[in-house]
């Protein structure tokens, strides 16, 4: 296993700039999981890792090693692509000893790891087996296998499970963490899937436009946003913002008027701001609550999805362009058109600047990175 | 019910159109096995009186066809390879290896694509004629080396081709020769049929060029050498018909064994891509 450092990495596509100057240091043994929109850099990030992207500007260094003018064979990485790309005229075994065999690797020493890396794998019946004859997860697993038995010091994913349907998606990202545990190699792994990067990630890293908008454990992530668009991106059902105005602000208090002109207290500070600035409120559905007076904003029920355990009540009020989503109970009764009072807890708002940056102060100090800042 | 009448109705309609083709067929291998002028006599008999294998004696014995059957063997044999060779290189690079100017210079192809053959024939016969090479297999072979719809064919099925398989393999360590030939060539197989029983096939059949360029009588290709045959036997009709049967069998019977990859290849490349 190795570290990798980037630094100041910049690519261009013609006149779409890709990556914007990408600084990101990943420790050793450590498993990071690159998310953001589709189009925001994340899967050429990882390709120019592997080196089959070349790049504009900047250093990738893995372990001590510059790598940057290494061709991909030589970078010490193994990649797991989305569509497994395995060779479908080749059997299991054939495909996940292939690597060995160029690199001349004795056929007994061949033999052993690749049988090795399919008992981990569960494929240790299959290897007779060409890709067309297994199911999707045990495709995946072969391309998983294919990586192992090249040792590498760096594991790739490129949204390994995108293919997969849900039910296996969940098995195999268990696997994937058992692997981790197991191998204690150091994985870089894309996807727009929350769940998997909440899961598996040590650490996130959330890109936006070829910038590295924050990078934190996911709890980190999830309770302190950097900016309205971590806030928004991170968590599902996403973030409920409402606009409104600074009444009054304290260091840890700020009374916020929403459009309709309901008060709302949030036990925060509001920064350098003041009175009348346009903020932005944010709540995360489990956040929101009935049965209170304070802090709380008429609405009416527009749709209720029951998922059995909870529902998600998509609530219409003035205050917000978008319904507000209110994760209730199991057994909400609510219908469409019903009149619901939902209250905001104070101690979980989230409080955003004109700039999208957040004004709420983590216990350690403030957080307070805006777009593009490079961490 | 509705269904099945509507079914059979097409099945008897291809069937009868199918023997359109194939009538004139077995009526050539009929004609072959009568005695020399039983087919003038009226009206035209469909079966031989008395089959006889003279005329195919006759064809190897008397004439060269023994000789020109090699010969069209040979020019046919290597026109694939040559074409399977230059053709499937250019098309995979057309379709997934990055290098300056890939798509002007394809378009460039395909824009001589409506340049018909016959109008480069005579500057190649005066280049060829140049070069020493009329009457010699280079000469007859060259037009094969590559074309345009080849690298067109073979291109659009390697577009079907996952980047991805190949940029794994990148990063395993093999040379860009050896991802050609151990990951790309096999999944290329179905337009490798394609392309080269195409190739095959218009070898086989050319007449034009081979006319042109060949004027040695031993080195003579089966139709120049069958056309040769029907000015000196014109009134030996069965003879010609035994000649035909020996130029049409073995390509009939090589497409009708490859047919389903020809199908296959022809297509995917024309749908995938």
């Amino acid at each position: 296993m190795a570290s990798l450092t980037l630094r100041n990495l910049h690519k261009r596509f013609g006149n779409t700039t890709v990556l914007s100057g990408i600084n990101l240091d990943v420790a050793s043994g450590e498993f990071v999981v690159i998310v953001g929109p589709s189009g925001c850099g994340k899967s050429t990030l990882l390709r120019a890792i592997a080196g089959l992207e070349d790049i504009d500007e900047g250093t990738i260094k893995i372990g001590e090693i510059d790598v940057l003018m290494l061709p991909p064979s030589k970078r010490g990485i193994a990649m797991v692509f989305q569509s497994y790309a395995l060779y479908p005229h080749m059997t299991v075994y054939e495909n996940m000893s292939f690597g060995m065999k160029i690199a001349g690797a004795p056929a007994e020493e061949i033999d052993q790891v690749v049988r090795a890396a399919a008992d981990t794998l569960g494929l240790a019946t299959l290897l007779e087996r060409t890709p067309k004859e297994l199911s999707g997860g045990q495709r995946q697993r072969t391309a998983i296998g294919r990586a192992i038995v090249r040792r590498p010091r760096i594991f790739l994913f490129d949204e390994p499970l995108s293919n997969l349907d849900a039910s296996l998606r969940v098995k195999m990202r268990h696997e994937i963490a058992r692997l981790h545990d197991m191998l204690e190699t150091t994985m870089i792994y894309v996807t727009h899937d929350q769940a998997e990067a909440m899961t598996l990630a040590d650490r996130i890293v959330v890109l936006r436009d070829g910038f590295v908008e924050q990078t934190g454990s996911p709890n980190e992530l999830y309770n302190y946003p950097a900016n309205r668009f971590v806030a928004g991106f991170i968590g599902s059902p996403a973030m409920n913002f409402l606009a409104g105005f600074v009444v009054d602000s304290h260091p840890n208090k700020t009374i916020v008027r929403l459009e309709s002109g309901t008060m709302i207290h949030v036990n925060t500070g509001a920064g350098e701001l003041s009175p009348d600035s346009p903020v932005t409120l944010g709540i995360r559905p489990e956040h929101l609550a009935t049965g209170g007076n304070h802090n709380s904003i008429k609405t009416e029920v527009k749709l209720v999805e029951p998922l059995g355990s909870h529902s998600y009540v998509y609530l219409d009020t003035p205050d917000a362009h978008e319904p507000l989503i209110f994760r209730a109970s199991g057994d909400f009764r609510g219908a469409k058109g019903d009149g619901l009072t939902v209250c905001i807890s104070a101690d979980d708002c989230h409080l955003f600047g004109t700039d999208g940056g957040e004004l709420r102060q983590k216990p350690s100090g403030r957080i307070t990175i805006n777009q593009g800042d490079h961490l | 019910m509705k269904k099945l009448w509507s079914g059979s109705g097409v099945h008897i309609g291809l069937s009868f159109l199918a023997m359109f083709a194939i009538i004139p067929l077995l009526w050539m291998l009929s004609v072959s096995f009568m005695s020399p002028g039983e087919v003038s006599s009226f009206p035209p008999p469909l079966l031989p009186e008395n089959p006889t294998f003279d005329n195919y004696t006759k064809l190897f014995e008397y004439s060269n066809m023994g000789r020109n059957f090699l010969n069209s063997l040979f020019v046919a044999s290597a026109a694939t390879l040559l074409s399977l060779t230059f053709n499937v290189s250019a098309g995979y690079a057309f379709a997934k290896l990055e290098f300056k100017g890939r798509q002007l210079l394809f378009r460039c192809l395909l824009s001589a694509l409506v340049i018909p053959a016959q109008v480069s024939m005579i500057p190649l016969f005066l280049m060829l004629k140049g070069m020493g090479l009329v009457n010699s297999w280079i000469g007859v072979l060259i037009p094969f080396v590559a074309s345009i719809f080849g690298i067109f064919l073979v291109r659009q099925y390697a577009l079907s081709i996952p980047t991805e398989m190949i940029e794994s393999a990148r990063i395993e360590g093999a040379s860009e020769m050896r991802i050609f030939q151990s990951v790309v060539l096999p999944l290329l197989k179905p337009i490798l049929i394609t392309l080269g029983l195409f190739t095959f096939l218009a070898a086989w059949n050319d007449f034009f060029w081979p006319l042109i360029v060949l004027t040695d009588s031993d080195k003579y290709t089966l139709p120049i050498a069958l056309a040769s045959l029907s000015r000196e036997h014109v009134q030996d009709v069965e003879l010609m018909m035994a000649g035909a049967v020996v130029t049409v069998t073995p390509v009939l019977v090589l497409f009708l064994t490859l047919q389903r990859f020809y199908m296959s290849g022809y297509l995917a490349g024309s749908v995938k891509g």
